[in-house]
């Protein structure tokens, strides 16, 4: 069974040309109307978006929605300032005016383009199956009507189950006035479990999920249908036996994988380029200076195949790249955009991203991780005399001015004398960014990468990304708990 | 810098998008849905961010999209799109007719009975065109003064995320098989400002203050804005932890009204009837302190005789909008329920559905807020020995389900009924159910400065983990 589907395209530009009549003259009238005015840059982005869920509760398929949306975005760059206007009608008419509109940014003689585009040489990091995008809803339904079978065998006391999937795949098109061309489709898909567990007069939750940049056969051995409904009625079954959450600080170990959100608040927005420009940053002026301990390299790498925060190229058509952040302990640069980077003559890392042609492209994160240490998992845990081991956790927050940045976990338990304990009860864990990496002082050898489900928000701004760590061990962090 | 006026060229007026969206449930039905519901939205903004007292951003646009619901029977499925021509609504049509065949039925689907739509008449006051009165560079002109006031007021204020200006109307419509059309226009416009302070020791803190309305001329002024958030952006200066313990936590308005936020996710349907809350199953029990009232009322006026922010003539299934007591004194009188959710209960819709373009609809609130007591303010801080008024609050650390709660907290130590030293790197933890018990004061300041509102609270017996 498959629904409307679009003509099968392998050449990313092709969708743009065929469907809606851009023309590289087009392309070329619009850069030069958005240059009309003057400015430094100017470029125009085609984004077109086509998304479907389908959810399963209480055993019944009882939602699935599907949406389409294409616009295009245009910005003009003049100095410091940015214009920006954006239509979702392509007809040439409104194009122009959308470039006439961002064009008020600047005010002086008119800018002329570069004659001719050049492609940004890109990679190839998910390939969008030969034949175009099959809609086979009825593969994507066994997938969560599996997960929903799963989670109620797993356990008497799993109440409730839901399970979701969702898919969208996005084509970009790039044009700008330095001449520079990008193009791409980006798949990404994700399918979660979320259950409700119950003894007694006690409810909890839990949830699993996983997803990228690939096919419906990454859904497979942990992240098989099956294997993220234990997964999410064993986290709601462990907490219907978790005590008080610990107060104060003490020694932290994280597990590998998702708790790399650690790294994602404390160093990660911190060292988003425009921020450090405008000195509003606490890592600003800090490049060369010690930010965490020598056991800690932290990059950010947009190449990674099939993965969630993964792009052939960014948001402004430039290609992605793996950027060391800090290594060994030392701030070595931060996540740029063109803007950016022409501002502090500082290389572009590809970082520029967008949440849709609606929005100003600005320095993002991609897939964020601290590379392997030697320490074995095990030899972290027994170094703690008395502290918390968490494993999961749901969401975090940063104040990148004054440094401090929150996340929460969701799974997590006491260390007694080196041995894991008892489960505690979700509490949020605080620190301050440029020091909190100092405590780490023991640095595992099982990095992971999150199971791809992570969405990063900046300035009303979604973007899909990852994080991943290997087990660490931080000397100190506060724990937001109740008990004593 | 020379700017035409806002361009909110839309090719479609009032009556386009009423008779457009009609036309697709038309088609629907037409291509064999039992039932189906159509909603519009259109909408333009203008925004502009000065920077050290230069133009930083500056972005104008506008957008519109349409998303219809079918139903083949107990079966239902959803699309939207932004594509307005005939093609693309054929193509929506045919969409969400070809997904709802794949799903399932299920006994509690359906729209509202026809006897249950309607719209509040009159003019609730919720658009006003004057928020695209001012000429473009007085704009620019209110977003640069609003920086400079906040940076005049204190030597300390040496940097900014820059002040801004944002002006915006929109339109929805929604039209089902069932008889119902209506349409309403909103408007917003912004001013505020976000100041950067520094300390002798160089460290930072950034702060911000806003005013937001649906008419321009109820905007406060640039310069009390720049004024305000100055204020509170030095007033984190110094900021230092405090020892864990367990002490009352005095909540600012502005942090207060995330409280009332809480108590009202935990009583929406869609929890209740999957037991995922703490709320679930105490209708009609006591659920918090005596003093607590709580409401959520979708029709109210504010003072200055302007539609509440979040007022609406009809909620998100076409049923018209009321006002509804949440908690009485303490006692839970109604949970907040749609269509489908109260038929999951045995119960009646509240009119609380929340329609996006796509997808089944949720519950929303209108404008929710905590009923007033009668101490100031300075009141309830005079009769705290040692705490914490907490002004800011970070991460998303609320268990609707079992009820914990731990957040990361900004504020001013309380020491002896005065304010303090600022506070920083500390969270506040507890279990909403004994947190809302603990309420033991409730300010007299209830201010609606968006559509959830609080006066200050005081809660006893959290915990705050620090150093």
């Amino acid at each position: 069974m498959t629904s409307a589907s679009l003509p099968p395209v392998t050449n990313h530009k092709r969708y743009f040309f065929e469907k809606f009549g851009i023309t590289e003259r087009l392309l070329e009238r619009c850069l030069g109307e958005a240059l009309s005015a003057g400015g430094d840059y100017a470029d125009l982005y085609f984004e077109s978006v086509i998304s479907t869920a389908l959810g399963v509760d209480e055993q019944i398929v009882k939602s699935a929605s599907q949406g389409t949306s294409a616009g295009c975005g245009i910005r003009v760059l003049s100095g410091e300032r940015t214009g920006y206007a954006y239509t979702d009608n392509l007809s040439p008419e409104r194009l122009l005016h959308a470039a006439r509109t961002a064009a008020l940014i600047a005010s002086g003689p008119a800018k002329q383009p570069v004659q001719g585009f050049t492609e940004t040489a890109a990679a190839n990091l998910y390939p969008v199956p030969l034949g175009g995008f099959d809609l086979d809803l009825a593969a994507r339904l066994e997938l969560i009507l599996r997960a929903d079978k799963a989670a109620r065998a797993s356990d008497p006391r799993v109440v409730q189950v839901r399970a979701s999937y969702s898919e969208e795949l996005r084509r970009i098109l790039i044009a700008a006035s330095d001449g520079a061309f990008a193009s791409d489709t980006q798949p990404l898909c994700r399918l979660n479990v979320f259950v409700i567990a119950r003894e007694g007069a006690l409810s909890t939750k839990g949830s699993a999920g996983a997803g990228g940049r690939a096919g419906l056969e990454q859904f497979a051995g942990s992240k098989s249908p099956e294997g993220l409904a234990q997964e999410a009625a064993r986290g709601a079954i462990l907490q219907l036996g978790a005590v008080a959450a610990p107060a104060g600080e003490m020694q932290v170990v994280l597990g590998p994988g998702w708790p790399g959100i650690l790294l994602h608040e404390a160093v990660g927005h911190g060292l988003e380029a425009d921020f450090n420009r405008k000195k509003t940053s606490a890592f600003a002026g800090l490049i060369g200076q010690p930010v965490a301990s020598p056991k800690v390299t932290v990059v950010d790498n947009g190449t990674i195949a099939g993965r969630r925060g993964s792009l052939n190229v960014d948001d402004e058509g430039s290609a992605t790249q793996e950027t060391v952040l800090i290594e060994g302990g030392v701030l070595k640069g931060y996540l740029t955009d063109k803007l950016s980077a022409r501002l502090t003559g500082a290389a572009n890392t590809g970082s520029g991203r967008r949440e849709s042609y609606q929005c100003i492209p600005m320095p993002r994160m991609t897939n964020t991780y601290m590379l392997a240490g030697d320490d074995s998992p095990e030899e972290i845990l027994r170094s703690v005399n008395r502290g918390l081991y968490a494993v999961n956790f749901g969401g975090g927050q940063v104040d990148i001015t004054n440094g401090k940045f929150v996340f929460s976990a969701s799974e997590a338990y006491l260390i007694e004398d080196g041995k894991v304990t008892a489960p505690v009860r979700d509490a949020t864990l605080i620190g301050n960014g440029p020091e909190a990496l100092k405590y780490v002082s023991m640095v595992g050898n099982d990095l992971k990468l999150d199971e791809g489900i992570g969405t990063c928000g900046k300035d009303g701004q979604s973007v899909p990304v990852g994080v991943g760590m290997p087990t660490i061990k931080l000397d100190r962090m506060t724990v937001g708990g109740t008990g004593r | 810098m020379n700017m035409s006026q806002t361009a909110a060229t839309s090719d479609l007026t009032a009556l386009d998008l009423e008779s457009m969206t009609a036309d697709v449930v038309a088609m629907a039905m037409k291509a064999g849905a039992s039932d189906a519901e159509a909603v519009a939205r259109e909408g333009d903004e203008f925004s502009v961010n000065v920077r050290m007292g230069e133009v930083e951003t500056l972005k104008e646009s506008g957008s519109r999209a349409l998303g219809l619901r079918v139903f083949l029977g107990k079966k239902t499925a959803s699309a939207s799109t932004s594509d307005l021509t005939a093609d693309g609504i054929r193509q929506l049509v045919d969409g969400a007719m070809a997904l709802a065949k794949v799903t399932e039925e299920d006994p509690f689907s359906g729209m509202p009975e026809r006897d249950e739509f309607g719209a509040l008449e009159g003019d609730l006051h919720l658009y006003y065109d004057d928020v695209y009165s001012l000429p473009n560079a007085e704009r620019i002109e209110w977003a640069r003064r609003a920086e400079a006031a906040a940076m005049a007021s204190d030597a300390r204020i040496t940097n900014s995320d820059g002040g801004s200006f944002d002006a915006a109307t929109g339109r929805k419509v929604l039209a089902n098989s069932r008889g119902f059309v209506g349409g309403y226009r909103t408007s917003y416009a912004a001013v505020s400002a976000a100041p950067l302070a520094v300390d002798v020791n160089g460290a930072m803190q950034r702060d911000g203050w806003w005013s937001c309305a649906r008419s321009f001329a109820l905007l406060e002024s640039p310069e009390a804005v720049g004024a305000e958030a100055a204020r509170r952006t030095v007033r984190r200066l110094g900021a230092g932890r405090v020892p864990t313990q367990r002490v009352p936590i005095v909540f600012a308005p502005e942090v207060a009204r995330s409280l009332i936020g809480s108590v009202f996710d935990a009583a929406s349907g869609d929890a209740i009837w999957r037991h995922a809350s703490f709320l679930a199953g105490k209708l009609g029990e006591t659920i918090a302190h005596p003093s607590i009232t709580i409401i959520d009322d979708n029709i109210m006026m504010l003072p200055t005789g302007v539609g509440g922010f979040g007022t609406s003539p009809f909620d998100g299934e076409g049923l018209p909008s009321r006002r509804t007591v949440v908690v009485e004194n303490g006692v839970l009188r109604n949970y907040l329920l749609n269509t489908y959710t109260a038929r999951k209960l045995g119960m009646k819709s509240t009119h609380n559905a929340s329609r996006g373009l796509a997808g089944t609809p949720g519950i929303g609130c209108g404008n929710l807020f905590l009923e007033p007591g009668s101490p100031t303010k300075d009141e309830i801080i005079a009769a705290v020995p040692a705490g914490l008024y907490v002004t800011s609050l970070m991460g998303f650390g609320v268990n609707t389900v079992t009820g914990d709660y731990s957040r990361g907290a900004t504020g001013l130590w309380i020491e002896n009924g005065q304010l303090t030293h600022s506070v920083e790197e500390v969270t506040i933890a507890g279990n909403l159910r004994e947190m809302l018990q603990n309420v033991t004061a409730i300010g007299n300041d209830l201010e609606f400065r968006s559509s959830v509102a609080s006066p200050t609270l005081r809660i006893d017996g959290m915990t705050i983990a620090g150093a």
